[in-house]
């Protein structure tokens, strides 16, 4: 049984949805939720390839590549600012983090 | 000429109000003295003109034209208004000069020239009216200005609830006044003097429906006028707000609450003379309520401590007189008594002013006495106005002070009266005079002889913070007041002497026909002025013996006995709680009218603008949104992953509804 594209969307939306899973369960720590965002970012690529490769046209590998470009210059901004925030607020716990409550 | 003694106050007002604080207090005094020294004197020349026979009639402009209703500026100078004119001009000129002194310690002067040179512009708008509607606008105008004058000292509470209640009651009498000029006008189709006289006579027995009665509309027409007069004029039920008015400086009060505004009412009824003669009826009420003024405010004047309450309560009882003149039928009688207790009431206002200022503002007679030495032309001059007052004069001849040549005939006026009512206003009258005489030298007694600090032993205890008995004032030597304040008094003492004597035979003697002519109108069986001769020597007598019956009384318990005084109140404490309350007509007032309106202004303010406006309103909705706010506020929980959630909701339904319904076409 080869591995055709169903899988790899599959495991695409697995891997999305464990992301998405990681940022509405997780109460605790905020680096979790930016790893989860790393998560749905790859999802993201592994859609983008897996259709490149099933459609012959690289462009969506070139994506790829921007993206994970992207997603390593957001680590490293989501990271600055909880190191900014915590020097700030003392915590990075997530239920300390609500200062939009009305 | 009349013009210009109508309109040269307004000038004096215009330049002292606006340019005061570039002219300075002493230049708005000169400018205000000087301008209405100039309208006295043309007054005078009027009056002299007036009384050789040369009436005049001048149109000064349209005022509004309303469908029928046309209303014009326009003076009318006859005798009338010309009697009024030397009365308001003097008396406000003399009392101009008096305020010099009066206020020159006062830092609002040029406003308070400027107040009083318009009233006086008022006051002969109001005399010159040629219709009711110009009447009317003089009569509010005397009105306000009596507002702002005795609230002058607006900084203070007392005179500001003074000015309120003066304005207020006065606006009860000017209901009245404003319904009989629309009835005027539904009646005649004009407010115009000459059409309505015209058509008065065309009224008799004519009926007018009005709150579900059918009136006479000739006495229904006087009565709903008399009711401005009466309020105007301080009159039975309308006269509470005359004595409070005293919280105003004291050259007001002789200005206005004692020779001008207040006589408005008996002008009023004079002026209108030809409309009142055809209505025995209300000419009934004018007795009656002018019978009863004179006698209740009489005593009550007898058991007041403030001085200038005194002779407050003094000038209503005296405009009772004059309404009984003028109720009987003999209107020259009530205008003659305006014209002689314009001067000794002005006098006497004047002289208490004179007082106050030498006790530094104390107004209490209990803490005066003596003054006789230290105030020798206060006390001469004021001894000519309570002579005057009190009616002191040879009995059968016109030889007397003014009040007596001009009170007597109204007394012997009411007796021989058919009028109904006038016997019990000749009984008013007669009474009332033996209590003027008390009230007066009460006054006088107490404020001018003995020694200071006789009667402190019964001041309240406010007063005894030092023992006046044993060193009095001595920190505060008593003064004569300056000359500026003296001249003054001197020209109405003079008045107040000789005034009646002069002017009698113009007035209401032999000549009145040809003084008067048609400025007062009589009917054809009025033949008051003649009957008034034949009345009993009795009669003639009665007020002289009244009055030193009253004078006797004083005498001997302000003078003799000084003990009785107390005594007498302490064996009729009912009768002299009745009478030191004023009849009970402020609580009176107060139980049926004050507390009711503010129940009633409660009611609507709490329940009508507050719950039901305000709740169903602005505040309901306000309120309403907060509601809503309130709850939505906790959707705002503040945390990340609730957002996030909120967004994965929303994404999954967009793309839902896109998958299975959106893009159908």
């Amino acid at each position: 049984m080869g591995i055709g594209l169903a899988n790899y969307l599959t495991l695409a939306a697995i891997v999305f949805t464990i992301g998405i899973a990681g940022i509405i369960l997780n109460h605790k720590n905020i680096i979790i939720i930016l790893m989860s965002v790393e998560l749905i970012l790859l999802a993201v690529n592994i859609n983008l390839i897996a259709f490149s490769t099933y459609s012959g046209d690289l462009t969506g590998q070139a994506f790829a590549l921007f993206i994970l470009t992207v997603a390593a210059a957001e680590a490293a901004i989501g990271l600055a600012i909880l190191v900014a925030y915590y020097r700030n607020r003392g915590s990075i716990a997530v239920e300390d983090i609500n200062s939009l409550k009305g | 000429m009349y013009q210009l003694i109508v309109f040269l106050p307004l000038l004096g007002f215009l330049i002292a109000g606006v340019f005061g604080p570039w002219i300075g207090a002493r230049g708005a005094e000169y400018v205000t003295c000087g301008l209405l020294g100039i309208c006295c004197v043309l007054s005078w020349i009027v009056f002299v003109m007036v009384a050789g026979g040369s009436d005049a009639h001048v149109a000064i402009g349209n005022w509004f034209t309303s469908g029928k209703l046309a209303v014009a500026w326009a003076l009318r100078i006859d005798t009338l208004t010309a009697v009024m004119l030397v009365v308001v001009t003097t008396v406000s000129f003399v009392v101009h000069v008096y305020s010099i002194g009066y206020m020159s310690d006062d830092p609002s002067r040029p406003r308070f020239f400027a107040y009083l040179s318009l009233f006086t512009f008022a006051m002969l708008m109001l005399v010159t009216a040629d219709n009711l509607v110009q009447m009317f606008f003089g009569w509010e105008g005397v009105g306000l200005m009596s507002y702002l004058l005795v609230g002058f000292w607006y900084e203070k509470p007392a005179p500001n609830a003074a000015a309120i209640k003066a304005f207020v009651v006065n606006r009860v009498g000017d209901f009245g006044f404003s319904l009989g000029i629309f009835l005027t006008f539904y009646l005649t189709g004009s407010v115009a003097f000459d059409q309505v006289f015209a058509a008065a006579p065309g009224l008799v027995g004519k009926t007018v429906h009005f709150i579900g009665f059918d009136w006479d509309a000739l006495t229904l027409v006087c009565l709903l006028l008399f009711m401005g007069a009466m309020g105007k004029s301080a009159q039975f039920l309308l006269h509470t707000w005359l004595p409070d008015a005293m919280e105003g400086p004291t050259p007001v009060s002789a200005l206005i609450h004692a020779a001008t505004m207040v006589t408005a009412g008996v002008f009023m009824v004079a002026r209108l003379s030809p409309l009142f003669e055809l209505s025995p009826n209300a000419l009934s009420v004018v007795t009656i309520v002018g019978g009863t003024t004179a006698f209740f405010a009489a005593t009550i004047a007898g058991v007041q401590m403030d001085i200038k309450k005194v002779v407050a309560y003094s000038t209503c009882s005296q405009l009772g007189y004059m309404f009984i003149g003028l109720g009987v039928g003999g209107y020259s009688l009530g205008i003659f008594h305006l014209f002689t207790h314009a001067f000794f009431k002005g006098l006497l206002f004047l002289c208490c002013g004179s007082v106050i200022n030498a006790m530094h503002h104390e107004q209490d007679m209990r803490a005066m006495g003596g003054l006789r030495k230290e105030l020798p032309v206060t006390f001469w001059t004021m001894m000519a106005g309570a002579l005057a007052l009190s009616a002191v004069g040879i009995p059968f001849t016109s030889i007397g002070f003014a009040g007596f040549v001009s009170k007597d005939p109204i007394i012997e006026a009411a007796f021989v009266s058919h009028r109904f009512g006038a016997m019990y206003a000749f009984w008013c009258a007669d009474i009332a005079a033996g209590l003027t005489a008390f009230y007066t030298w009460r006054l006088m007694f107490m404020t001018f002889f003995g020694k200071r600090g006789d009667w402190s032993a019964s001041l309240p205890s406010a007063h005894d913070g030092h023992d006046h008995a044993d060193h009095g004032h001595g920190d505060h030597p008593v003064h004569e007041s300056p000359l500026v304040m003296l001249v003054p008094l001197v020209v109405l003492a003079l008045g107040a002497t000789f005034a009646g004597m002069a002017f009698r035979s113009l007035f209401i003697g032999a000549g009145h026909d040809g003084f008067w002519r048609h400025s007062l109108f009589l009917g054809q069986e009025n033949d008051i002025l003649e009957r008034m001769e034949t009345a009993p020597w009795l009669v003639s007598v009665s007020p002289t013996l009244a009055m030193l019956i009253g004078l006797g009384i004083a005498y001997y318990m302000y003078m003799v006995d000084r003990t009785a005084p107390q005594r007498l109140a302490s064996d009729f404490p009912g009768l002299y709680r009745f009478l030191v309350h004023k009849w009970y007509f402020d609580e009176l007032y107060d139980f049926l009218f004050v507390r009711p309106a503010f129940a009633i202004g409660r009611l609507f303010w709490k329940g009508g603008d507050g719950v039901i406006i305000d709740g169903l309103g602005p505040d309901g909705i306000s309120a309403r949104v907060l509601d809503v706010a309130r709850s939505s506020v906790r959707l705002q929980t503040g945390y990340v992953y609730h957002y996030a959630f909120a967004m994965l909701l929303g994404a999954a339904a967009l793309t839902t509804w896109y998958l299975f319904g959106g893009v159908t076409q």
